[in-house]
């Protein structure tokens, strides 16, 4: 009966059309106004970010009221941003970077699209962790496991290796997500140490042998219920879906790949000020903030992240296995590249 | 007096996209003159046509870069072909049983005496101002059971079946209760008086609803993306999170849209042939309604148990996340005051401000199409009929791809995506201002002008005061789709700006339920009291029940 709305013409109601198009009319012109009234001073910085979106959020609020400088934050995949900050070039708005995986601000490095990070930010961080080229700064390390389901899965039945999951007897008990973007450097990884073509035989494996989703989260919770046996994700998505049904509620555990695999992949999120920021000297304070004491005990802490602070002394979540016990695979910064190969693969194996 | 023909029922409040759309119909057109339409007019509407076939511009143009080898490599994967299978399954699924739900709703309501008949008419078209995307967000969160192809079809189900309800409803009001007293003459029973007497006369109201139902399946993401069920539109946008608004999206964005231009495409070649009418003279009546009988009990169970997975459900899963602590998010986000008033404010001034752009782009092409003939006018009605089969993400890639580079001061501007959502709904406000402007005719703007009123008195103290409320109406309906619309909004929002659908995507993608709830819970109560106000301004069951019973009309 809703739908017949229109036809009917019952007593004049002009006041409503009045009223309506009259505030949208205001509506209309005042939005655009608004948006364009931004002044360019440093009391304002526009962060780009590709972390997730609830932690920048404290971190956000935290550096307003530390510094009186607002930020005003635009959120998306890490990937996607990367593109778009390629795509926009220097006519972008963003002053700042703030990323999961290393390969995004290498794409951007690349490019020459990024400012040289202040030296005194830099040296907060051990030398490792950031880039080469001093263009971006390590904030935070995250760790790729294998999560797998304690009912379905043996301990001793787990793989010694990232690439076995692409073999016969892992078919249907593997969960990945390849469009999430904290799986494209791990194709990266595998193409950098394997080569092409091991890494392109892995991948087709993955695509007879798995379950595939959206994102991270879902994979970990998939596991966790029995939906699937095993799932390729970064060890705080585990910690996080322990954080919310508690002990009790899980049935997964973590499985670390050890002596080096590929599998044990250790990321880096970093951050970055653009070279065309509008607002330099606020973005550069913004990246200081990052790896300051209080924003990495923030992220140390709170229950929404649990990645490891890469300032030395801040400890990390004790849901996570100690950094320096972990046995990642031999491949720097520079080696893992910028995922300029990976999601062409992805393709050609058929799972993007 | 027409019987069986349509009778545009489908025009949508809430969710889906879709309206009853008829180009240039062969209705008698009121006094439409031969003389050719002023040149201002004319202008207007071809600009506003050609805006709304700019985003298809783009992304073909967008999607030639690609060279052809690529793209045979990009089109002719096996994930191409899953993707195919995977929304054409839902599709033909989520018809049928949309088709099957609403036609024995409706049947129900309209020839039994069921007890309660009006309030189960009412919360039978209620679904429809709950968008689809929040439906999925309670079933994902009752249980992550839900994801993949049942609990896609359930939604698809839930959701649209009012898309079928209405019209098939509208279409037995309508029926002429002589046809089956015929048929029981002639002997036939009541399960043959169904399949051979009534069943025949629904088809254009079942086959017309079916195609709105497949075409708002095809273009629904964010209600897909939820409960992790691949289709075209999340491939569409799991590319663009993968690599921005790039050509591989738009190839993409090109293959779904050939779909919906061919489902358009049926259902306008289906709506031109099937036409029953009503001969005879005599008075038309109301027919009589069976009585159930001791089938009683298990119909009105029925009823209880659509209304409570339609409506319950969602509205029931949304109050129990309210009550509980963020804590039992995963990410206990802060849902502060601060947050919840600005984000309804932004989706009401987005609202207000795409409504009303729209109707001022949508006027002069609903004016031109009522008042005016020719070639022309045919082919700008057509162009934006064209419009409808675009997909909102294919409308919102479009338009970044274009402003990042060129137009770069409409980049992330809000004043884009109030562009965006007037394309988008272009097609939804032009079913209702015709439908508004056809009963303001040509003859009482005559009356008034050879009594002397110029042409603004005619304007204010004629023609709005007759076509005002059907435009009110209008501007309400795009105003709703606007508040409730995820896609568009998730991509072309300014820096900064959250509105209270992409909030709850934000925390519902990462199974923060808690967190969402409150921002679908004022989503839904936006939607839910805007479309209750139309309904009781404009749109009385009474005055419905004399409006499409026989021999009631002019």
């Amino acid at each position: 009966m809703l739908a017949f709305a229109a036809r009917h013409l019952p007593s004049p109601r002009r006041w409503l059309v009045r009223n309506l198009l009259i505030s949208g009319l205001m509506a209309t012109t005042a939005i655009p106004a608004a948006g364009i009234a931004a002044a360019t001073d440093n009391d304002t910085v526009t962060l780009y970010n590709g972390q997730h979106e609830q932690a920048v959020g404290l971190l956000v609020a935290d550096f307003e009221k530390r510094t009186g400088i607002t930020v005003r934050v635009h959120s998306g995949e890490a990937p996607e941003i990367a593109n778009q900050l390629a795509e926009e070039g220097r006519s972008s708005p963003a002053d700042v970077y703030f990323t999961e995986n290393s390969p995004e601000l290498a794409l951007l490095e690349e490019k020459g699209l990024l400012a040289p990070v202040a030296a005194a930010t830099l040296a907060e961080v051990p030398a490792q962790y950031n880039s080469p080229k001093g263009d971006w700064v390590g904030v935070l390390a995250r760790e790729s496991v294998l999560a797998y389901n304690t009912a379905q899965v043996a301990v001793g039945a787990l793989p010694a290796s990232l690439l076995d999951l692409a073999k016969p007897a892992w078919q249907g008990k593997v969960g990945i997500a390849p469009s999430d973007g904290d799986f494209l450097p791990l194709v990266s990884a595998v193409a950098a140490l394997k080569g092409q073509d091991v890494a392109l035989a892995w991948l087709r494996g993955l695509e007879k042998n798995a379950q595939t989703f959206d994102d991270d989260e879902g994979v970990v919770a998939a596991v966790n219920r029995g939906a699937v046996a095993t799932g390729v994700v970064n060890n705080y998505y585990w910690a996080r879906l322990r954080q919310q049904n508690g002990p009790a509620g899980m049935h997964s555990a973590v499985y670390h790949f050890m002596h080096g695999d590929v599998g044990g992949l250790v990321n880096i999120s970093g951050a970055a000020a653009l070279a065309a920021a509008p607002h330099p000297e606020a973005a550069q304070r913004f990246l200081a903030y990052l790896v300051s004491e209080p924003a990495q005990a923030l992220l140390a802490t709170t229950d929404i992240i649990f990645e490891y602070p890469l300032r030395p002394g801040v400890a990390a979540s004790p849901l996570l296995k100690p950094l320096d016990q972990l046995q990642p695979p031999a491949i720097g910064i520079s080696e893992l590249g910028d995922d300029a190969n990976a999601a062409p693969l992805l393709r050609q194996a058929g799972l993007l | 007096m027409t019987i069986g023909v349509p009778v545009g029922p489908a025009r949508r409040l809430g969710a889906p996209r879709f309206a009853a759309w008829r180009v240039a119909s062969r209705r008698r057109r009121t006094a439409a003159g031969s003389r050719p339409p002023p040149f201002p007019l004319l202008a207007a509407a071809a600009i506003v046509a050609l805006l709304g076939l700019l985003p298809i511009g783009v992304t073909l143009s967008r999607a030639m870069q690609v060279d052809v080898a690529a793209a045979g490599a990009l089109l002719f994967r096996p994930l191409v072909g899953r993707l195919l299978f995977n929304t054409l399954a839902l599709v033909a699924a989520g018809t049928l049983t949309a088709a099957v739900v609403g036609t024995a709703a409706a049947w129900f309501v309209e020839r039994t005496r069921l007890p309660g008949r009006r309030i189960w008419a009412s919360l039978a078209a209620v679904p429809l101002a709950i968008p689809s995307f929040v439906t999925s967000f309670a079933w994902v969160s009752l249980s992550p059971a839900f994801q993949g192809f049942p609990g896609a079809l359930l939604v698809v189900t839930c959701a649209y079946y009012p898309l079928l309800y209405l019209p098939v409803a509208a279409a037995l009001r309508g029926l002429d209760p002589a046809l089956e007293e015929t048929a029981r003459s002639l002997g036939c029973g009541p399960w043959q008086r169904f399949t051979r007497v009534v069943l025949p006369h629904l088809r254009p109201a079942l086959f017309g609803g079916m195609v709105l139902v497949a075409l708002n399946v095809l273009v629904e993401f964010g209600a897909f993306a939820l409960l992790r069920y691949r289709t075209f539109t999340t491939e569409i946008y799991a590319e663009y999170r993968t690599g921005f608004a790039g050509p591989q999206a738009a190839l993409l964005a090109v293959v779904l849209m050939m779909l919906c231009v061919a489902f358009l495409a049926i259902e306008s070649v289906a709506r031109g042939h099937v036409r029953y009418a009503r001969v005879a003279r005599g008075t038309g009546r109301v027919a009589t309604r069976y009585p159930l009988g001791r089938a009683r009990l298990p119909v009105l169970l029925g009823f209880v148990v659509l209304v409570v997975v339609t409506l319950g459900v969602p509205l029931g899963m949304i109050l129990f996340w309210l009550t509980q602590p963020g804590a039992a998010a995963i990410t206990p986000a802060e849902v502060s005051a601060g947050i919840l008033i600005s984000s309804t404010l932004s989706s009401l001034e987005y609202g207000a401000a795409g409504a009303s752009l729209t109707m001022i782009l949508a006027f002069p092409i609903a004016f031109l199409a009522v008042r005016y003939d020719g070639p022309v006018v045919a082919a700008i009605e057509r162009a934006a009929w064209l419009v409808q089969g675009v997909p909102g993400i294919v409308v919102a890639l479009a338009l970044v791809a274009l402003t990042v580079h060129t137009l770069h001061p409409l980049y992330q501007s809000s004043l884009l995506l109030v562009i965006a959502y007037a394309i988008l709904f272009l097609p939804l406000a032009l079913v209702s201002i015709k439908a508004s402007l056809q009963q303001a005719e040509r003859r009482l703007e005559d009356v008034g002008r050879s009594l002397g009123l110029g042409w603004a008195a005619v304007t204010r103290r004629i023609v709005l005061p007759v076509a005002g409320p059907g435009l009110a109406a209008a501007a309400a309906m795009v105003f709703v789709a606007v508040v409730t619309d995820l896609t568009t909004t998730l991509l072309l929002a300014p820096i900064g700006t959250h509105t209270l659908a992409t909030r709850v995507w934000v925390d519902t993608s990462t199974l923060a339920f808690a967190a969402a709830a409150p921002f679908a819970a004022l989503m839904a109560t936006i939607s839910l009291l805007s479309t209750g106000l139309l309904a009781h301004r404009f749109g009385g069951t009474n005055r419905l029940r004399n409006d499409l019973t026989p021999g009631a009309r002019r």
